[in-house]
């Protein structure tokens, strides 16, 4: 029987609490307070409602018949999280942690953003809850994703472009774990990913599982019976856990993770640990396969998506590798191009250039297969914050 | 008995305080660290601090996070650094050597490499800010079987139970984090910190050394009344910072002895 992570916060030798000894307490007090409202059936109410009426779930799946005709082989299906409020995944796991900010009695949140999709959920469910909300991004993705700084301002938040290292999203990690121990005691980390030390794999899982517990009763609905593969790209890694938790101990489901192979992974330049077999090392509160150079220092990480522009890896998806439970592979960034552009023209889709990821090897895999096999794809956001990079790789200027 | 624990009887046997400077290796220059060592150790240091720069320093501040980046760009890392230490142990056998930094780059050597290592190059202590109890066990069994004194941090947010768990693991030193923040910040609050030692000292028989957020010889002779040594660090980092490479020696030397003078009032 899968069971993790166990007490200590550990997915096998993956994960665990690695932080600065002012942070522990405030980890473990989150822990504590996890575990009780996790059972909690008032809070768990409350999250449902908020995810119906807020959110707009559940989210629907869609039949991708025009693109699965096109490649031939199996049908796609697509996980509408696009369809969102705030457009992709992330505020699923957002309102799970604002409420438990509010039952902790925290006031302010913080958040560490990439694409600028996790800040936009948690600055919209800070003014939802009337908090205050500061969100650390990457200078450089401040650039590449300037709509949604913007969008984070209009929602009330404070936005910090981080000047520091990489200029990404580590970099952004480090400085709101600074804000963190500078402000522990009024603040809640709103945590973006399955990763971070223990309790945040678990319970932004947790709060994600809601795709992958209504992707079953929607399958079982529309085919009477559960997909054969599933595919979720993979940065930390958040929206492929959320859909492939409650599907683990269907053995015969497969489940495919999808990296950033960036410019190819013999360039070395991609967002691809798993894929890479990168080193196993500690990064921001736990232990993952981490891209490294040999003296264990973080290397830079290249993707055309911000989202997955990351180092590590969320450590329960280390844990799958290993058991050979999940298969991780990378897609490079022309494949994620391609995949965006085909689902645009096919089936009026504009995706995420993340999930355009985990779509493209969909389509890999596709003409592979049976006509009467079923692919589901978690389409994690919508497309719409990728305008001026996508616009610019196409020589346009908009 | 351990070079820091040899250290610190003789300073209580003088009835002093110890005074721990902390640089980051490398920094202005690879070529700068080992004379700055001995300069501070001169006029006055007792123990050094050796920070390891390392790519994401999550709980440094904007100085020593400059400072381990401009060190990362002259290709010094953990081997650059046993590498300064052996060649300070040239001239210094006595000084305690504390290396401090995160636990990665220590995860990529291996534990046991890494302990076999500063064994033989001369490291006292190890104090790995990203490594908590909860995750120290087989690493600091490595450097136990070396000889090496595991250094643990203890914060104002760390609760009894836990100042017990680390007096049980601690060896040579522990360093009470004086302020809920990152390395060089300046909201150290005096009166809390003269509130919170005596909790500790309930639980911990070793010496407690006090730092973050020390910046004058003032703050650290009031931080050292109630301590039994004062560590600084960003404000020494900064000093190199803010100092041509013909003034740098001259300035950390003064810089430190009014640290020392301080101390010895």
């Amino acid at each position: 029987m899968y069971n993790y992570p166990d007490k200590a916060g550990h997915f096998g030798p993956y994960g665990g609490v690695y932080m600065a000894e002012t942070l522990m307490p405030a980890v473990d007090e989150l822990r504590r307070q996890y575990l009780r409202f996790r059972d909690d059936a008032e809070f768990q109410t409350e999250f449902a409602h908020e995810l119906k009426h807020y959110v707009g779930r559940p989210s629907p799946i869609y039949h991708a018949s025009r693109l699965s005709d096109h490649l031939g082989g199996a049908r796609i299906y697509l996980k509408r999280e696009d369809l969102n409020h705030t457009g992709a995944h992330k505020i699923n796991n957002a309102i799970g942690q604002a409420l438990l900010a509010r039952r902790m009695g925290k006031r302010r949140v913080i958040a560490e953003t990439g694409a600028g999709m996790h800040g936009v959920a948690t600055a919209t469910v800070a003014a939802r809850f009337g908090m205050e909300c500061v969100v650390y991004m990457g200078a450089e993705d401040v650039q590449r994703q300037a709509a949604n700084v913007f969008r984070m301002k209009l929602l009330g938040a404070t936005v910090v472009p981080v000047e520091s290292g990489s200029r990404t999203l580590k970099d952004a990690c480090n400085e709101a774990i600074r804000d963190w121990v500078t402000n522990v005691e009024t603040t809640f980390y709103i945590f973006g990913t399955a990763a971070g030390p223990h309790p945040y794999p678990m319970l932004v899982r947790d709060f994600q599982c809601v795709i992958g517990k209504e992707a079953r009763a929607q399958m079982l609905e529309m085919l009477g019976r559960q997909p054969d593969v599933l595919v979720a790209c993979v940065g930390g890694g958040s929206n492929a856990i959320g859909l492939f938790h409650p599907y683990i101990e269907d053995r015969d489901v497969r489940l495919v993770g999808v990296e950033a192979g960036g410019h190819g992974i013999a360039s070395g330049e991609h967002a691809a640990p798993l894929t890479a077999n990168a080193r196993v090392g500690v990064l921001h509160g736990n232990k993952v396969y981490l891209m490294q150079d040999e003296d264990g220092q973080i290397v830079e990480t290249h993707s055309i998506s911000a989202g997955l522009d990351y180092p590590g890896v969320g450590p329960e998806h280390c844990l799958l590798k290993d058991l050979g439970r999940a298969e991780y592979v990378a897609i490079d960034d022309d494949e994620a191009i391609a995949a965006f552009d085909a689902l645009c023209r096919f089936e009026g889709i504009i995706p995420a250039l993340e999930s355009s990821h985990a779509l493209a090897q969909a389509m890999k895999i596709a003409p592979g297969m049976r006509r009467d096999q079923v692919i589901l794809v978690n389409l994690s956001g919508r497309g719409d914050k990728d305008m001026n990079t996508v616009a610019r790789i196409k020589g346009i200027t908009l | 008995m351990s070079r820091i624990a040899k250290t610190f009887a003789r300073l209580q046997v003088q009835g002093r305080k110890a005074l721990i400077p902390f640089l980051t290796a490398g920094f202005p220059e690879p070529a700068h660290t080992v004379p700055l060592l001995h300069a501070m150790v001169e006029v006055g240091a007792d123990v050094l601090e050796l920070g390891v720069p390392f790519s994401d320093p999550m709980a440094d501040g904007p100085t020593i996070q400059r400072a381990s980046e401009q060190a990362l760009r002259h290709g010094v890392s953990l081997r650059g650094v046993l590498d300064m230490v052996a060649e300070f142990r040239q001239r210094d056998q006595d000084t305690p050597v504390v290396l401090m930094g995160y636990g990665n780059p220590i995860e990529a050597m291996g534990w046991e490499a890494f302990a076999r290592r500063c064994a033989l190059v001369g490291v006292d202590g190890v104090l790995t800010v990203d490594f908590p109890p909860e995750e120290s066990h087989t690493a600091f069994a490595h450097l136990e079987a070396h000889g090496l004194d595991p250094i643990f941090l203890l914060a104002p947010t760390t609760r009894d139970e836990r100042i017990a768990e680390v007096a049980g693991l601690a060896r040579g030193y522990v360093y009470y984090v004086s302020l809920k923040g990152v390395t060089g910040a300046a909201n150290l609050d005096l009166s809390a910190v003269e509130a919170r030692l005596p909790a500790l000292r309930r639980h911990i028989t070793l010496p407690i050394g006090v730092g973050f957020g020390i910046r004058d010889a003032e703050t650290a002779r009031r931080v050292a009344a109630v301590a039994d040594a004062v560590v600084i660090g960003s404000r020494i980092v900064q000093e190199i910072e803010n100092s041509t490479p013909e003034a740098m020696l001259g300035n950390v030397k003064r810089f430190v002895h009014g640290l020392r003078v301080a101390l010895d009032e």
